[in-house]
């Protein structure tokens, strides 16, 4: 488990991994915090933030040194060994341990036990994600699972585990800037292309269109000046959210349609009142492993809110579209029709089998419990996977004298992004938001717990109260994003991102901590609960 | 999950349930020899996704030979095996159990199947005299083991106390408590691993209780409330779902339940969302499903609240109102 925090994070997915662990499975949590799922660990890898390469790179050169790389799958299934193998070279244990701080013994046994391993699995989250080297951090997890041939079997491979209940499925659906619906490319494959074109009455353009950050650099330039935002709010979940706000009350236009009246939706012209996408609307979701559900409306919305296909529908309308009033069924049956690997997932077939997992591609097909099963053929169909050469890059932004102390993002058990939706239950788990700093750095700043202190970075400071905790190593620190009005975390973080994914790297911030000069515990940045956050979230697709 | 090797052939046993021959799976317990046979045999403390705990005693039948009854619901078959679940020694003890349970514990919040129960076997738990007072509050939590003094025989002894409210989510009425250990087993090794609670004192003493008896809050009890899905007697309850049978609103003819997916994180957990007035009463998870077994996280047992958040918990909140 590298970069996750399940235990807190995914804690029905962290029942089944218990399962294993109780049945003699081993379970290594690499994580730069010793997590509540490292404590379940048999060994902790406490690596230092945004080391991830570095690490994953030394492993790699220790299997293949050892001679434990699977040379019989390698030889049948892959492309780009030798260049691969030429990468990692200069990643030996030592130079790994100095670079992410896990002693060579450890990152050897790590090593070993995965090569040996008869089925072993890599799961993360955020903490590989989310970075300037986001994609490169996944394609190094990959790399690994193709030396071992841990990948495409049942019981072995690489599990990214989604955040949220359908940010799968809204890939899945073409929520992506270069892909139709189904992962049909929309510069390259003009059949698909074609096909969307002639069911829909339009001509798609074929560029690929922007990612979120790319968006907003754009309104920067002025190249968009209106927004139409369904679910999301930016104004609390991107990095660097000053800069955010300004860009978002720059535009023309801006068309907010969500739940609540989030921060993004104050910043609105105008405001459109939706209603819950699990609860009050009929639809699918589509899970982490890929599994397809039906999502049931259980609740009448509030007067005045409406489902987002109403919504969309009437806004066609005006627009000079009249597509009637589709159902959910209706729009997933047109779905069917041209993304085939959802071809055989009928609303009735999903009924039946409580859920389908894609690709499914005619209603005779179960679905697939695992991907990539084809590099095991004989013979392998398909062109074979190949190892994608990466290298170590440290975090954009640099530690020094001025700013010392690396702060890295995560979740809390009881709270969910932004809070928009967990804000809005009593937890008694819940506490305000803190900045947790390891013991030693805690006492040599000679800090008060609860003491209110101002947090700065390179782009701006917040203020927050301030507690040790013990599981966090000297130079690292902790926040979380769930308490926005609180504390706003992501004034702190830089937006700076990855060139492939978009993703801004949330989990590497340098940060110093301030004393307030009156020191009264009464700091500004200690809002009333009431002004909980108010934010929808997004998952950066990775 | 479906492993790959669920699905092998087993060898069949043979076996003799009331006189009836059966072949069963090797490895099958009486219980679900039964169930197979259509025999119905009361459970109380047993549940498909948690192993058996054998201590309710109401599953239990006889094996010829055997020199005590067997609880159907741990004990394996074996070959030539000759079961008997209705004869008189079977009787006569589901009727003490049930008599016994009836007769100290408010049972009236548990399935309607256990009042047919105590009527199939006769139980009368009046006999035993009528209540005695109830504890106060935290009375029974401070018993230590062998300070319990034998009843004069005029009254029943009976596990009666107040109700523990100590959050927002779910309280515990353990006036109803069977100690089944379900919730025990729920919060510990069987699913959630967090092992908040566990049986504290002995004999009519023990009861369910945190470490040091300290309220939920302080414990380390994570609110997962997979505690509460098992409760077979109603001990663990939503707030919500407790206040309104209080007040006699509890109308399960106003309710519909609903099967959708978690909001939240991208497990996918399905969700049987209780609604009644517009309202979300309870929250489960269906025990078949395989991504929870019936088990979830504080976020979709209770974090569904959102959804009709009127903005009275937030005085001058933005935008705590929906549809403004």
């Amino acid at each position: 488990m590298w970069g996750s925090n399940a235990r807190e994070a995914h804690p029905i997915f962290f029942h089944h991994l218990l399962k294993g662990v109780r049945r003699g499975a081993k379970l290594y949590v690499v994580d730069p915090r010793r997590t509540t799922s490292a404590q379940w660990a048999d060994t902790w890898l406490g690596i230092d933030v945004g080391s991830d390469i570095a690490l994953a790179n030394a492993i790699a050169r220790e299997i293949i040194h050892a001679g434990l790389a699977n040379r019989e799958f390698i030889g049948r299934a892959t492309a780009g060994f030798a260049s691969y193998a030429a990468s990692v070279e200069p990643y030996t244990l030592a130079e790994a341990e100095r670079v992410t701080r896990v002693p060579a013994e450890v990152i050897k046994k790590l090593a070993h036990d995965y090569a040996l391993a008869g089925r072993a699995q890599i799961c993360w989250t955020l903490g590989i994600t989310e970075h300037h080297t986001a994609t490169d951090n996944v394609l190094a997890l990959c790399n690994l699972a193709l030396l071992t041939g841990h990948v495409g079997r049942y019981g072995s491979g690489l599990v990214p585990l989604r955040g949220q209940n359908n940010v799968q499925g809204g890939g899945d659906m073409g929520a992506i800037p270069n892909k139709l619906p189904g992962f049909q490319d929309v510069e390259s494959d003009e059949s698909a292309r074609a096909r969307f074109e002639k069911s829909w009455g339009v001509k798609i353009p074929s560029p690929a269109g922007w990612h979120l950050s790319q968006m907003f650099d754009a309104m920067e330039t002025g190249a968009i000046s209106s927004l139409y935002v369904i679910g999301e709010n930016p104004a609390r979940s991107e990095a660097d959210s000053e800069r955010t706000v300004r860009l978002l009350e720059g535009l023309d236009h801006l068309v907010v349609q969500d739940i609540f009246l989030t921060r993004t939706a104050e910043l609105a012209t105008v405001v459109l009142p939706a209603s819950v996408g699990a609860l009050e609307a009929e639809g699918t979701a589509t899970s982490s492993e890929r599994r397809v559900q039906r999502v049931r409306k259980a609740l009448e919305p509030p007067a005045g809110a409406r489902d987002d296909l109403e919504i969309i529908s009437a806004l066609a309308k005006r627009l000079g579209h009249d597509w009637g009033n589709p159902t959910a069924e209706m729009l997933w049956d047109e779905l069917r029709s041209l993304s085939p690997m959802h071809g055989g997932m009928s609303y009735r077939r999903l009924e039946e089998l409580g859920g389908i997992q894609w690709p499914c591609y005619d209603e005779n097909d179960p679905g697939q419990q695992f991907l990539h099963g084809r590099l095991w053929e004989e013979p392998r169909s398909g062109p074979p996977a190949s190892f994608f050469p990466v290298e170590f890059e440290a975090p954009l932004d640099e530690l020094d004298e001025q700013f010392p102390i690396r702060l890295t993002t995560g979740r809390r058990l009881d709270s969910f992004n932004t809070g928009v939706q967990t804000g809005r239950y009593r937890s008694p788990l819940r506490r305000p938001e803190t900045l947790e700093l390891s013991p030693e750095d805690f006492e040599r700043l000679g800090l008060g717990e609860g003491e209110i202190v101002r947090v700065c970075s390179r782009r701006g400071s917040v203020e927050a109260p301030v507690a040790p905790e013990a599981t966090l190593r000297p130079g690292l620190a902790f926040m979380t994003l769930h308490f926005p009005d609180e504390v706003d975390t992501n004034v702190l973080t830089l937006d700076t991102w990855d060139t492939k994914s978009g993703t801004a790297e949330f989990k590497a911030t340098a940060i110093r901590v301030e004393r307030l000069v009156d020191n009264g515990g009464n700091g500004a940045g200690r809002a009333s609960a009431n002004d909980r956050a108010h934010a929808n979230d997004v998952e950066r697709v990775g | 999950m479906t492993a790959a090797g669920s699905t092998w052939p087993r060898r069949q046993v043979e076996l003799s349930l009331d006189g009836e021959t059966v072949r069963v799976n090797e490895g099958a317990t009486i219980l679900e020899a039964c169930a197979a046979a259509g025999i119905d045999i009361p459970t109380l403390c047993y549940l498909e996704t948690l192993a058996p705990v054998n201590v309710c005693r109401v599953c239990v039948v006889e094996v010829v030979g055997a020199r005590t009854l067997v609880p159907a619901c741990s004990r394996k078959v074996e070959p030539a095996m000759e079961v008997l679940t209705d004869s008189e020694r079977v009787r006569t003890s589901r009727r003490m159990v049930l008599e016994l349970l009836g007769s100290s514990v408010d049972l009236s919040y548990a399935a309607p199947e256990v009042t047919e129960w105590i009527d199939r076997y006769g139980a009368d738990p009046s006999r035993h005299g009528p209540p005695m007072r109830p504890s106060l509050a935290g009375e029974r939590d401070s018993a230590r083991a062998g300070h319990h003094h034998p009843s004069d025989g005029t009254t029943a002894a009976t596990v009666a106390q107040p109700v523990k409210r100590d959050n927002a989510q779910y309280v515990r009425d353990y006036s109803r408590c069977i100690l089944c250990y379900k919730c025990v087993e729920a919060c510990g090794a069987e699913a959630q691993n967090t092992f908040a609670i566990a049986v504290a004192g002995r004999g009519f003493e023990a009861r369910i209780s945190t470490e040091f008896d300290v309220g939920l809050p302080d414990s380390a009890c994570v609110y997962c409330g997979n505690c509460v899905a098992v409760c077979p007697t109603g001990a663990l309850m939503f707030t919500a779902e407790h206040d309104l049978r209080a007040s006699g609103e509890w109308d399960e003819s106003r309710q519909h339940v609903t099967r959708t997916v978690c909001p939240y994180c991208g497990v996918g957990c399905n969700l049987e969302v209780r609604v009644q007035d517009n309202r979300v009463v309870r929250v489960t998870s269906p025990l078949d499903h395989d991504v929870t077994s019936g088990n979830l996280c504080v976020k979709g047992r209770f974090g569904l609240d959102f959804v009709s958040a009127t903005g009275e918990d937030e005085p001058g909140g933005i935008g705590a109102n929906r549809a403004e």
